[in-house]
């Protein structure tokens, strides 16, 4: 291995912000910050390029000195991180191209903001160390925080604070248990701790709770998803696709690589009630996403009704779950990011995401119309598009699990297909009666550019996941075995314990 | 040992005590004009102070024991320096914005920074207490500097009637433990604390000593007296409290427990707990409605003194480790804070409401940006370097079982985050209002610059800094 490709990954956006620092202009910023996060995509596909799909452990790794004390820059992805790298990347680029005309007010530090904010992303996906996995997850909040606040909408200032505090206390609980996992391991690698630290079944469920504590606000889980809407609601276009495509899966990734490894027999204590928040996430807020009145805010219950099936999918720990649920976060980030930018697109044009305020825009966008449907029906999970491999496989997951589970999940795809559908007649459909309406003009070439590739996407992954799951697949059956051991280990242990027991 | 080998252990203290005279005396023959210059001539000596202290001996005892200088008096000494020389530096700038400078300024803080030397190197009561009166003394006329200001004369007089107050109270326990110990030595205490379980007087005494030292580093409940005086202060005496006099408090206060009751452990840390959660949640709560910034920065520093005496509670080389990074980096953030603070100038007259910063971002982004990147680091956040602060110091009180201590901590922290979050919030997402004079001394912009750069890029050399708090801690607690 001659390149150290995750950390240029990580750190060439850093490189492309002080180049925004040095070179001032806010055209200039633009091209700068859209090439660096090219350049970035083209790494991230170089990573998969000299990723072996075959080998289950950690791959292009680096490890160096850092805080010392077994605390060090450790790096490297498996199947389960990498493609996170590859969409994280992957997703900037329309970010910045989506921003091009839209953020007009302090478009250096905008870009900055966000050059910033995608080496924090990309760095909690390759690290393989707590603490700096604590690190960069954090310190994604502060650029996120300044592009809600700056640039957000009105209600800015409190979407701002909720998103920040939210996260933040969830958090700062996950920082003390990684403390304890230090003094009860003697380390924070993470390639360590998941081969063969075995933490007492107490313990376990301290940390659980607390590692919980902030995926569960990441994700969100209900009911702690109140900051979710507020923050994309307010949240600039690509804010609000970045929030949807990238930071919400933070919370899945977590669970998967630590809460489900690190903690097996917790996790099997706790699956209830992940799969009860689940399910009340996939039918409460679908209900929720029925009555909105504003576009994002629909989009935004409908991501905590998804994110709710990605849940349900991990913790079944079956195969078929646990691989669902990382392709529904793949798939989710690809097509809620879209519907995001396809909000855009009109509030572009119109400054309102009411939904009442549209109605009949097929008659003078059809090229809208049809790239917006694509992405909806990708939302409801239709077969041939990405969302329903992702939704039939957790389904799947949890009919193996148990059948009710399965059985009260189905109804939020029904419930889903309905405010999705909904949105859709309510907007695109029906006569176009609006005096304001009239004179809208159909995407741009820029638009055009920035939407057409994620159609693309969205249909060849649900046609052909192969590619996807091919990478996926030997991480996840090493998960889960690996998982089948602890659980088996713990149960010795307790038997063990229960025959001293009967001894005495 | 000799006399002369003893003088050579001092030889920082000398250099700052024969200085400051010399200083004292040029300025008194040369008159008002010459303060530039003998402050320029007390970083001198304060740079002299610290080489020597860099090169001085290691680990070893003056006058009979009462005097030490090992790792942990080297590390507290050199950012007691740096904290004493840049706010001087800010001093300079400050009086002679508001025509007010004079030589005497730059002569009681080095006075009070010996003060603070010889606090860090004591080891008995004694050459403790004389070190707290010298540095207490001179920090009186400091407070009240500014004499034809109200507020500051007020701030003088409050610090002093309540800092004599507590110096009683030290006193008193300090005569407790010397009467039930028979030692006014660190080490000899130690010892007999060790053989038996000592009376209860021995720990009314420490229960004292406890009092009279949190109102040095102002934990609550002996708290009041910091807002005031941060607020009434002229800022760069403020900076210097802030700094330099909260490391010569904490690390005496590490010294002066530490050292000589490591058996008595369990009675003494119940208190430091009490204090240390208290001013954890009062530090962050009470900020939440301040309308001067100063002001706020006092609610602040009660709660970061909060966060340090945990490290203190979990009474392990581990804690002392993490009191001693959290001091280095509050030492170059703080700085940082109050140099930008001074900065906050409106043709010629500084602005001490949070108001004033509304827009700053429009007006000067370089500003603005200083200020978030420090507060924000206060606020712990990563990768900023507040957040390896806190990080070593819960670390610590996770690993002495002080979990409830640290979860009251890091909530008290996402507390504190919001008016953190709000002072950033004024400056960058509100309208702006009228801009601020350009900062023009050279000095406020270095310190700008040095904390800015500490904050940011603490994460790429933490290394060098652990390891040697590492060995200063571990010179306190072998």
């Amino acid at each position: 291995m001659s390149l150290p490709l995750l950390s240029l990954c990580t750190f060439v956006p850093l490189l492309g912000a002080l180049a925004i620092l040095l070179m001032p202009g806010a055209k200039t910023a633009r091209w700068i910050a859209l090439i660096t996060t090219i350049v970035v995509f083209v790494l991230s596909l170089l990573v998969w390029a000299n990723f072996d799909a075959s080998n289950p452990g950690f791959q292009l790794v680096e490890k160096h000195n850092w805080l010392g004390g077994g605390i060090s820059y450790h790096m490297g992805v498996d199947g389960i991180s990498m493609l996170f790298v590859v969409l994280t990347a992957g997703l900037m680029p329309f970010c910045i191209a989506a921003s091009w005309e839209s953020v007009q007010t302090r478009v250096a530090e905008y870009m900055i903001a966000f050059l910033v904010l995608e080496t924090m992303m990309i760095g909690v996906f390759c690290a393989l160390d707590l603490v700096l996995f604590y690190v960069l997850f954090e310190g994604g909040l502060i650029p996120m925080f300044l592009i809600i606040g700056i640039w957000g909408g009105k209600r800015r200032v409190y979407a701002s604070f909720k998103f920040f505090l939210y996260t933040f206390v969830g958090s700062v609980l996950m920082l003390l248990a990684i403390m304890s996992m230090y003094w009860y391991s003697g380390t924070t690698d993470i390639v360590t701790l998941l081969s063969g630290v075995h933490f007492p079944r107490a313990m376990q469920t301290w940390l659980w709770l607390a590692f919980f504590a902030s995926f569960a606000v990441k994700m969100p889980m209900w009911p702690v998803h109140t900051w979710l809407p507020d923050a994309h609601v307010e949240a600039p276009t690509a804010g609000s696709v970045i929030l949807a495509g990238i930071l919400l899966k933070m919370g899945g990734y977590g669970f998967l690589r630590f809460s489900l490894p690190m903690f097996p027999a917790a996790s099997e204590m706790f699956a209830p009630l992940v799969f009860t928040l689940s399910i009340v996430a996939i039918i409460y807020t679908s209900l929720v996403a029925l009555a909105q009145e504003d576009m994002k805010k629909l989009i935004a219950y409908s991501s905590v009704a998804h994110m709710g099936f990605v849940t349900m999918g991990i913790f079944t720990v079956t195969h078929q779950g646990v691989e669902g649920g990382i392709f529904q976060m793949l798939s989710h980030g690809v097509v809620s990011g879209a519907l995001f930018l396809c909000v855009g697109v009109v509030y572009d044009r119109m400054h309102t995401r009411e939904i009442a305020a549209y109605g009949g825009l097929v008659n003078r966008m059809p090229i809208y119309a049809a790239c917006f449907m694509v992405f909806t029906l990708a939302n409801v999970g239709l077969p041939g598009t990405s969302g329903f491999i992702g939704e039939f496989l957790t389904m799947l997951g949890a009919f193996l699990h148990n059948s009710w589970i399965a059985i009260f999940a189905a109804t939020g795809v029904i419930l889903s297909a309905a405010y999705a559908l909904f949105l859709y007649r309510r907007i695109i459909f029906g006569a176009l009666v609006k005096p304001s309406l009239q004179t809208i003009q159909d995407l741009t070439a820029r638009e055009i550019a920035i939407l057409a590739p994620l159609v693309v996407i969205t249909i060849a992954l649900g046609v052909y996941p192969k590619p996807v799951l091919d990478v996926t697949t030997p991480a996840v059956a090493k998960l889960i075995s690996d998982n089948k051991t602890a659980l088996a280990l713990d149960h010795m242990h307790k038997v063990a314990e229960l025959n001293k027991g009967v001894g005495r | 040992m000799n006399l002369q080998a003893d003088l050579l252990v001092l030889l920082p203290e000398l250099i700052l005590a024969v200085g400051a005279m010399a200083l004292l005396l040029a300025g008194a023959i040369s008159g008002e004009k010459s303060a530039p210059a003998i402050s320029l001539g007390a970083i001198v000596l304060l740079i002299a102070a610290g080489v020597a202290t860099v090169m001085g001996p290691d680990h070893v005892t003056a006058f009979h024991g009462a005097f030490i200088a090992d790792d942990f008096s080297r590390f507290a000494k050199i950012l007691i320096l740096i904290g004493a020389a840049l706010s001087i530096l800010l001093a300079d700038e400050f009086f002679s914005t508001i025509q007010l400078s004079r030589f005497e300024l730059p002569v009681l803080m080095l006075l009070a920074t010996l003060g603070m030397l010889l606090m860090v190197s004591a080891s008995s009561f004694l050459s403790l207490y004389m070190g707290l009166e010298l540095q207490s003394l001179a920090l009186y006329v400091l407070a009240a500097f500014n004499r034809d200001h109200l507020r500051s004369t007020e701030a003088g007089l409050k610090y002093f009637v309540l800092g004599a107050l507590s110096s009683g109270m030290m006193l008193y326990g300090i005569s407790l433990i010397y009467g039930f110990t028979g030692s006014a030595q660190f080490s000899t205490i130690a010892t007999v604390t060790h053989a038996g379980v000592p009376g209860l007087g021995v720990i009314f005494g420490i229960v004292f000593l406890i009092a009279g030292l949190a109102f040095k580093v102002s934990a609550v409940p002996f708290h009041m007296w910091t807002p005031d005086v941060y607020e009434g202060a002229p800022t760069p005496v403020t900076a210097y409290f802030a700094t330099a006099a909260k490391v010569a408090a904490l690390c005496l206060f590490l010294r002066a427990i530490l050292t000589p009751f490591p058996d008595l452990i369990h009675q003494w840390r119940q208190i430091i707990v009490f204090i240390s959660v208290l001013s954890m949640a009062l530090g962050a709560i009470a900020a939440l409605g301040q309308k001067n910034i100063k002001r706020l920065m006092a609610y602040s520093s009660i709660g970061h003194m909060g966060y340090a005496l945990l490290g203190l509670a979990a009474g392990t080389a581990l804690g002392a480790r993490g009191v001693l990074i959290y001091l280095a980096i509050y030492v170059f953030t703080n700085l940082g804070v109050f140099a930008a603070i001074q900065a906050m100038q409106r043709k010629g007259k500084p602005v001490e409401n949070i108001s004033d910063l509304a827009g700053l971002a429009r007006n000067d982004i370089k500003l603005a940006s200083v200020f978030a990147l420090l507060f924000l680091s206060l606020a712990g956040l990563p990768p900023l370097a507040g957040f390896f602060a806190k990080f070593y110091v819960f670390l610590a009180a996770i690993q002495a079982g002080l979990v409830i201590p640290a979860v009251i901590g890091v909530l008290a922290s996402a507390i504190g985050l919001v008016y953190y979050l709000r002072l950033v919030k004024v400056m960058f997402f509100d309208e702006p209002v009228d801009a601020f004079d350009p900062v023009s001394g050279m000095g406020s912009k270095a310190i700008l610059v040095i904390s800015s750069v500490v904050a940011l890029f603490f994460i790429l050399a933490a290394s060098p800094v652990i390891t040697a708090a590492d060995a200063a801690a571990k010179a306190l607690l072998p």
